[in-house]
């Protein structure tokens, strides 16, 4: 096994895409769409965001450009892995009535393409990690995030630029990829370091012409790695879990709630928010009927609807409910938190909510 | 291989062999599985649910009601509340529906075996009560004195008199019904539930108090029975939250840290007294 750091010269990146294609995946890269980085079908290295970096705050996301030859020069936009592995919407399975009365159900055959995504950062690779506690390793596995998991191959890029909203690295899921990956890459001034982290992406490997990594370059990668790791925002240094659960009836739900929209961004955006709704779609013809299971939030007041009653009939005690999941009793479901500091619910909430001073603001009045 | 496992989210199809009314909005659909390999694979517990798929409409969880050594057949007692069971509520013996299950760990009928058996139900027609109460009449000797009460708002909202008479019968046991208002003919107790519990006959170190409906009677049971010395491991709670797929994946029915649809939904009040009294959760 050679998992050893090999070098990439910049030039060749596209070889690494051509790999990626001729091993019969589907190249997702980061691209710039309607102002935003997002992720799609990328072939070529000229579709990548080269001398694109961002700026993020509490409700604001912006893209500059400048005269760098880096790529991965960004912060993550809205979205990476999750739709990829957890579809927004998709259909279940088919009811087909006959005349007689019989029903005949139909599952959707769970199948996909491999799919590489070049690009992702550490935050989305440990939130992929929790979604993959959550579908797969329980008691009930499920076969679609099953299948198109199983196809996923992961070529990280190790975060250099990290937005002011992130805090990574205090929730110790980055800025850099410990594991989880297949490839993960490090984009120097020249090209990239490159490090398999499975036999998958080994495999894959071995099909560049990679140099050595110089003495230089270690000490290139050394220095990106420290500067990112200075992020300005933290998670309180408290005992999250235990605190938040000891002020739910604290005052600055409410606070925030005269705040919230109740919009559910911070849900769609959060990489590993895995509610869903199951409904269905009844066909004209009479005889047939969809069922589909898609996105669902927290933030809904159906979320909480039980035969006419809603349960979480106030904002404050659906934002208590998403905080309090996120945050505590995750830990007893997971293990770990359902964060991985990426900081998207705050750069893509509306009214600006910033999760981290609603922790300290519910732990603060505690104090107070 | 993608069809290494069956499809947890596709229901089966199942025969309503008989639907029984049991009082004005409220009915029980008898349902068997129409493949017979299904029917052989079949098997529940007391207090644990099926998800039911009205074609075109949707799916709901019901608990089921009939007894786990008959499993050929399935019964479910179904309340018209919503577009689901409105749908149900149409339904006659011979249509067919959807069904998956079972799901839920149900009650702990095991470990309450010669135990004080109290069940306290309030509301309409508690089904998940039922599935005890049945079971341990097929099983009397197994339990030691059984207490079965029951509230409601007026008297017309008691269903299955009858079955509350013949209960009455069985040996060692003790059916108390309250409503809160009631007309003349009503031969039970008038006034708050709560008013009856002293007549409860249990020895608190050696009883299972299993309780379903509203959480405002249960909180009130819960202080009860703390207050005798139950201990709070021996009070068991039927929690309902909305549920879509019962397989702990859509995050309807999260309760803190618990999954309705697979930690529960019966719980201990030890596992969930730190939110119970806590509105929105």
């Amino acid at each position: 096994m050679n998992r050893d750091t090999q070098f990439l010269p910049r030039e060749s990146l596209q070889l690494l895409i051509d790999a990626v294609i001729s091993n019969g995946y589907d190249c997702i890269g980061p691209q710039v769409r309607d102002g935003a980085i997002i992720y799609d079908q990328l072939n070529s290295v000229t579709q990548l965001p080269r001398g694109i970096t961002d700026s993020q705050s509490p409700g604001h996301y912006t893209l500059n450009s400048n005269d760098s030859l880096k790529y991965f020069n960004w912060a993550n936009g809205p979205q990476a892995i999750k739709p990829l592995l957890f579809t927004a919407r998709e259909k279940l399975w088919q009811s087909e009535q006959s005349d007689d009365g019989q029903l005949t159900f139909t599952p959707t055959e769970p199948t996909h393409k491999p799919i590489a995504i070049l690009g992702v950062r550490a935050c989305d690779i440990a939130a992929m990690k929790i979604q993959d506690q959550h579908f797969l390793q329980q008691a009930f596995v499920d076969p679609y995030y099953k299948v198109r998991r199983e196809n996923l191959l992961t070529i990280a890029v190790n975060c250099a630029h990290p937005a002011d909203t992130c805090f990574c690295h205090s929730t110790g899921d980055g800025p850099f990829v410990d594991d989880g990956a297949d490839i993960v890459l490090t984009e120097l001034d020249t090209g990239y370091l490159i490090n398999p982290q499975s036999t998958r992406g080994e495999a894959l490997l071995t099909q560049l012409t990679l140099e050595y990594k110089t003495v230089a370059q270690s000490d290139e990668y050394e220095t990106i790695k420290t500067n990112a790791s200075i992020q300005k925002r933290r998670l309180p240094e408290l005992d999250i879990k235990t605190q938040l659960m000891s002020e739910l009836n604290n005052d600055a739900w409410h606070a925030i709630a005269t705040k919230c929209l109740s919009c559910g961004n911070c849900t769609s955006a959060c990489p590993t928010c895995f509610c869903h709704s199951e409904n269905d779609v009844a066909e004209l013809n009479g005889h047939s009927s969809s069922h589909y299971r898609e996105w669902d939030s927290c933030f809904t007041q159906g979320h909480s609807q039980i035969h006419g009653i809603i349960i979480r009939s106030e904002i404050g005690h659906r934002y208590r409910q998403w905080l309090t999941h996120k945050f505590s009793t995750w830990h007893e479901q997971y293990g770990r938190s359902g964060c991985v500091g990426c900081g998207r619910c705050i750069a893509w909430c509306p009214v600006e909510i910033d999760v981290i001073e609603s922790i300290t603001q519910v732990v603060e009045r505690r104090r107070g | 291989m993608a069809n290494a496992q069956p499809n947890p989210y596709q229901p089966k199809e199942a025969l309503i062999v008989a639907r029984i009314q049991e009082g004005p909005e409220l009915f029980t659909l008898r349902l068997q599985f129409t493949d017979p390999a299904c029917r052989a694979a079949y098997s529940f517990q007391p207090g644990q649910f099926n998800m039911l798929y009205l074609h075109g409409v949707g799916e709901i969880p019901i608990s089921i009601v009939s007894d786990p050594e008959d499993c050929d057949v399935i019964d479910h007692t179904i309340r018209v509340v919503g577009r689901v069971t409105k749908g149900f509520n149409k339904l006659k013996t011979g249509d067919r529906i959807g069904l998956r299950g079972p799901y839920g760990n149900g009650w702990p009928m095991t470990e309450s075996q010669h135990k004080d058996i109290v069940i306290v139900t309030g509301g309409l027609g508690c089904a998940p009560s039922v599935s005890i109460i049945n079971y341990i009449e097929q099983r009397r000797k197994d339990f030691a004195r059984l207490n079965i009460i029951q509230g409601v708002k007026h008297s017309s909202d008691l269903i299955w008199q009858a079955r509350y008479e013949k209960w009455r019968k069985l040996p060692d046991s003790k059916v108390l019904l309250a409503a809160d208002t009631g007309e003349a003919i009503w031969p039970w107790h008038i006034g708050p539930v709560t008013t009856l519990f002293d007549q409860l006959e249990f020895d608190p170190d050696n009883v299972s108090v299993m309780m379903c409906g509203p959480e405002g009677m249960m909180h009130v049971v819960c202080d009860h029975m703390l207050d005798k010395n139950v201990p709070a491991s021996q009070l068991f709670l039927s929690m309902e939250r909305n549920m879509q797929c019962a397989i702990g994946h859509c995050g309807h029915c999260q309760y803190g840290s618990q999954f309705i649809c697979k930690d529960g939904p019966v719980f201990s009040y030890d596992k969930i007294h730190s939110l119970f009294k806590t509105k929105g959760f």
